[in-house]
């Protein structure tokens, strides 16, 4: 017998071929990982959505506002939202859809890193570096406390905003995977971690602003935040780190290292009966995932302005989860495809009938697992399959 | 389906026997009269109406000390300012705007009809004021209801005037109920402090260390107190008897406080169990992790507002007893919601646990709306029973409120009810078996589809009660479940799958251990600290403080 719980009757004999089935097998052979990350086809498509996204904001920066191609401002500072958005679904799917683990407190890892950054900012706007922050000052601390020090410095907070959730996510990983708290109880103990995170920051006392978080951000690097090319700046920097972090992402996926994450996804036992011990693997990619969606936080807030404790609600971190299934996990396009629809379906539902948002993500959820536990992406690939059979 | 309306007619049985017990009301208490006293009355209304401060001040101390009810009446009004004498020795009280009440005799009198055209307020000053105080502080001690003699009594604990002591020996002699003799008692010592005589204040000292009461701390450390040469300023043997009676009072109120934190502690986990319990069954079944469960609370919150607004609306007389006829809606509203949410979309998520945590998690986002659109986005107001509101005072100062007991002892009868139905009735035989091995029930003819949507629709139901309790307790709002689901889980988590034992140890041991932290540490860490508490203890033992034995592990 080993330690590991299962959550439903263990000896469901169904239950774990139901489990293999969820996820898409991986297709390719393994010595493809030598080759290149990806096929030419995929570069080539890759590259080219990459380059339509960045070409925007520079329509947005060169044309008049007249123009027919013109981008509105808002239209930017969206997109570079939903750019944060999807590292930080695929960041989620790096765990879930590759290791299995279903995080519900990534909405933490994503909050400390932007709390992490918002402390540069914080400093930023003040009118000299060693000022207080104006809710120190409404609080009437007399001195910086010693975890905000060195935090004017901007790549120090940078650091921060990887280190301060990769090592929680560290430390927490290593104690639940050595216990081998698996499946919901996993998930169970990361929504407390991040409603804990919540209640804590909350308090002033805290150090983070209490309820109101950190906003009125000035400057970065001595740049207007607010000023267009800013902006455009900073959504170039979103749009790197995604393709970044989707590189990085397929390397470790197609390493060995990730096959073995794939195996341990859908066998636990038998690995570990042949001589793996998933601990380190599970770690490290928890680990690597808690910094993806760090960087993805910190990106976030320079571009929102804002960063509040209800960024850690449990809420957030299980509406992250919603982008990945609806994309489809397992896949790393699928996440970023994912948080792009439903992001775009929420803000066009919250301002044309924002009563019914609720109804339509909550119908997402259902739908998405019930009827498409693959995706869009797992759609897509079905209907193509179809053809493709049809044709020969 | 038989199983199930078994478990109907007990919970309704259940449910009034706890009930009955709070109808037998109270007997009227016979107070106390004075043959003498339409007599007295225009004598006091005579020197009221003098313009002697002295002459009223003895009016005043007459009619504390008088026996009569309505002298207690008249000094309401005398510090209301709605007396009103005459020199010829009429006394009337001003109830309304030019409506009387006859002192004399009690009946009301009109304006018009009012004897004497000379009436006018009794003119007050502040030795008036302070006289009236007292004298209504001695008179409901002698002629008040219990309530009020007991509310006198202690009140004058606090004033230690020894003026008093003739007025509380006096009320001592009468006093029957064991109770108000014991605050009259420690009025009376506290009274006779300053006394003279060593013996009295030796006995008074000790009398106040017994009363365990926090308000004489002060006094009593001011007997230990030094002078300005650093002498002491009592005796030996009053410093020894002032610092044993003061070791007294603070180990009484350290057990004070411990009985309230176990208290409040143990009415906090009832209300986590009564959350979770219903959680508790559908996990330890079918491995579901029903998100939604939140909302099936919130579900018989709303349940119990809508009986509420019928009751309103056709049985405005029965209104306090709306609660109890809430308890079966509530039951089957959200009983059927789980039902119909097992048979639409759990059934398709079976082995795959992860998934139905977000199919569930969506559901619950649809019910939160469809709340919303159907009963607005604001708090409804549910209204506690008269019988809920007050509370039992215990150990001197402790008030132990009645809707707290009613929670405990609800959630004990919903417990009940659930063992009972787990452990004797075909449905809990059928569940039981399903939870230890799925296959092999259905192997031997157990209707498993069947028995999961029961013991879903068994589950709901219960979250519909616990809803019915939650609303007595907090606000009633769309966002009410989202505030319990992620306690309901730790409770579910902490105690083991499938265990009923383990949940109703994992949350009443919640909630005292919260209750316990709280006062160190303030309600926010101490909930952060429990999370944590839970995060560690799952580490240790991931199957929980009760893991089922054996392979069904």
């Amino acid at each position: 017998m080993t330690k590991s719980i299962s959550i439903s009757t263990g000896s469901d004999p169904g239950q774990s071929a139901r489990v293999r089935t969820e996820f898409p097998s991986v297709s390719g052979s393994f010595s493809g990982a030598r080759t290149g990350l990806f096929s030419a086809r995929a570069y080539g498509a890759i590259l080219t959505v990459a380059a339509v996204l960045a070409l925007l904001p520079a329509l947005n920066l060169i044309l008049p506002e007249a123009h027919a191609l013109y981008v509105p401002d808002y239209t930017v500072s969206l997109l570079g939202k939903f750019l944060c958005f999807a590292l930080a679904a695929l960041a989620l799917d790096l765990v879930w859809g590759y290791a299995g683990i279903l995080s519900l407190g990534h909405g933490l890892f994503f909050a400390l890193g932007g709390y992490a950054h918002g402390m540069y900012l914080m400093r930023a706007s003040t009118p000299t570096p060693q000022a207080l922050p104006e809710f120190m000052v409404f609080l009437s601390w007399k001195e910086i406390p010693w975890f905000w020090s060195f935090t004017e410095y901007a790549p120090y907070a940078w650091l921060l905003a990887l280190v301060a959730p990769g090592l929680l996510a560290f430390v927490f990983g290593y104690f639940a995977f050595r216990s081998r708290i698996t499946g919901v109880y996993f998930s169970i103990i990361t929504q407390a971690l991040t409603f804990a995170a919540m209640l804590l920051f909350f308090r002033n006392e805290t150090g983070f602003g209490g309820n109101n978080g950190f906003t009125g951000f000035k400057t970065i690097l001595g740049f207007d935040i607010t000023s267009a090319q800013t902006r455009a700046g900073l959504y170039w920097v979103s749009l790197m780190a995604l393709l970044g972090c989707l590189l990085l992402a397929r390397a470790i996926t197609q390493s060995k290292l990730g096959r073995v994450l794939t195996a341990i996804r859908d066998a636990e036992s038998r690995m570990r009966f042949l001589g793996y011990e998933p601990l380190g693997f599970k770690l490290f990619v928890w680990t690597v995932s808690a910094m993806m969606c760090g960087l993805a936080g910190a990106l976030y807030v320079t571009q929102v302005g804002i960063i509040n404790p209800s960024e850690m609600s449990p809420e957030n971190s299980i509406e992250m989860v919603v982008w990945v299934a609806t994309g489809g996990r397992g896949t790393l396009v699928g996440p970023i495809i994912g948080a792009g629809t439903v992001n775009a379906l929420k803000t066009w539902f919250t301002s044309a009938f924002p009563e019914y948002w609720l109804y339509a993500l909550g119908l997402l959820f259902v739908l998405v697992t019930v009827l498409l536990p693959q995706g869009i992406v797992g759609l897509a690939r079905k209907l193509l399959q179809r053809k493709q059979e049809r044709l020969a | 389906m038989q199983n199930l309306a078994r478990g109907w007619l007990t919970i309704l049985f259940l449910i009034s026997g706890l009930f009955s017990g709070a109808l037998s009301a109270q007997a009227p208490e016979a107070v106390p009269g004075d043959q003498d006293w339409p007599v007295k009355v225009s004598r006091l209304a005579t020197d009221l109406a003098s313009s002697d401060t002295t002459t009223r001040l003895g009016a005043i101390e007459a009619l504390g000390l008088s026996r009569e009810v309505r002298a207690l009446e008249v000094l309401q009004a005398l510090a209301q300012s709605t007396l009103y004498v005459s020199a010829s020795g009429d006394m009337v009280i001003e109830t309304e705007p030019d409506q009387f009440l006859d002192v004399t005799t009690g009946q009301p009198v009109t304006s018009t009809s009012a004897p004497g055209s000379e009436l006018r307020k009794v003119r007050m000053n502040n030795r008036l004021r302070s006289a009236v105080q007292s004298a209504l502080a001695s008179s409901e001690l002698l002629g008040g209801s219990a309530a009020r003699r007991l509310a006198a009594a202690l009140g004058l604990q606090g004033e230690a005037d020894p003026a008093r002591l003739p007025i509380l020996q006096q009320a001592l002699e009468s006093e029957t109920r064991a109770e108000i003799r014991d605050a009259i008692e420690i009025a009376i010592a506290s009274a006779s402090l300053r006394s003279d005589d060593l013996a009295t204040r030796l006995m008074a000292i000790e009398k106040l260390g017994e009363s365990g009461s926090g308000q004489f701390i002060s006094v009593l450390t001011d007997l230990l107190a030094s002078d300005a040469q650093g002498n002491p300023v009592e005796s030996v043997e009053v410093r020894e008897a002032a610092q044993d009676a003061l070791d007294r009072i603070r180990s009484w109120q350290q057990l004070q406080s411990w009985v309230g934190n176990l208290f409040y502690g143990v009415s906090l986990g009832s209300v986590l169990l009564l959350a979770a319990l219903g959680l508790a069954i559908t996990f330890g079944l079918m491995g579901v992790i029903n998100m939604a469960h939140g909302e099936l609370l919130m579900i018989g919150a709303y349940s119990t507002y809508l009986v509420q607004s019928v009751f309103k609306l056709w049985f405005p007389q029965a209104m306090d007893w709306y609660v109890l006829a809430a308890l079966p809606v509530a039951f089957v509203i959200a009983g059927s919601v789980g039902m119909v949410l097992e048979r639409t979309v759990i059934r398709w998520l079976y082995g795959r646990p992860l998934e139905t945590l977000l199919a569930t998690w969506g559901v619950s986002l649809i019910l939160m709306q469809g709340v919303r659109t159907l009963f607005g986005a604001q708090n409804v107001e549910v209204s506690n029973p008269s019988w809920m509101s007050g509370g039992v005072q215990v150990m001197g100062s402790l008030v132990l409120s009645y809707n707290r007991i009613a929670i405990v002892v609800f959630a004990f009868l919903v417990v009940m009810l659930v063992w009972v139905i787990l452990q004797h009735t075909r449905l809990g035989l059928f569940v039981r078996a399903i939870t230890q091995n799925r296959t092999m029930a259905g192997c031997v003819g157990v209707p498993t589809g069947r028995i999961d949507m029961l013991a879903f629709g068994l589950g709901s139901g219960i979250a519909g009660l616990a809803g019915v309790a939650l609303s007595q307790l907090g606000n009633v709002g769309p966002d009410l479940g989202r505030a319990y689901i992620v306690d309901s889980f730790m409770v579910v988590v902490l105690g083991g799958v499938g265990q009923l034992a383990g949940t109703v140890v994992a949350a009443i041991g919640l909630g005292t251990l919260n209750k316990f932290i709280e006062p160190f540490t303030g309600a926010v860490i101490a909930k952060i600290a429990i999370l944590m508490f839970i995060i560690l203890f799952v580490q240790k033992r991931p199957q929980g403080l009760f893991a089922p034995k054996g392979r069904s592990a």
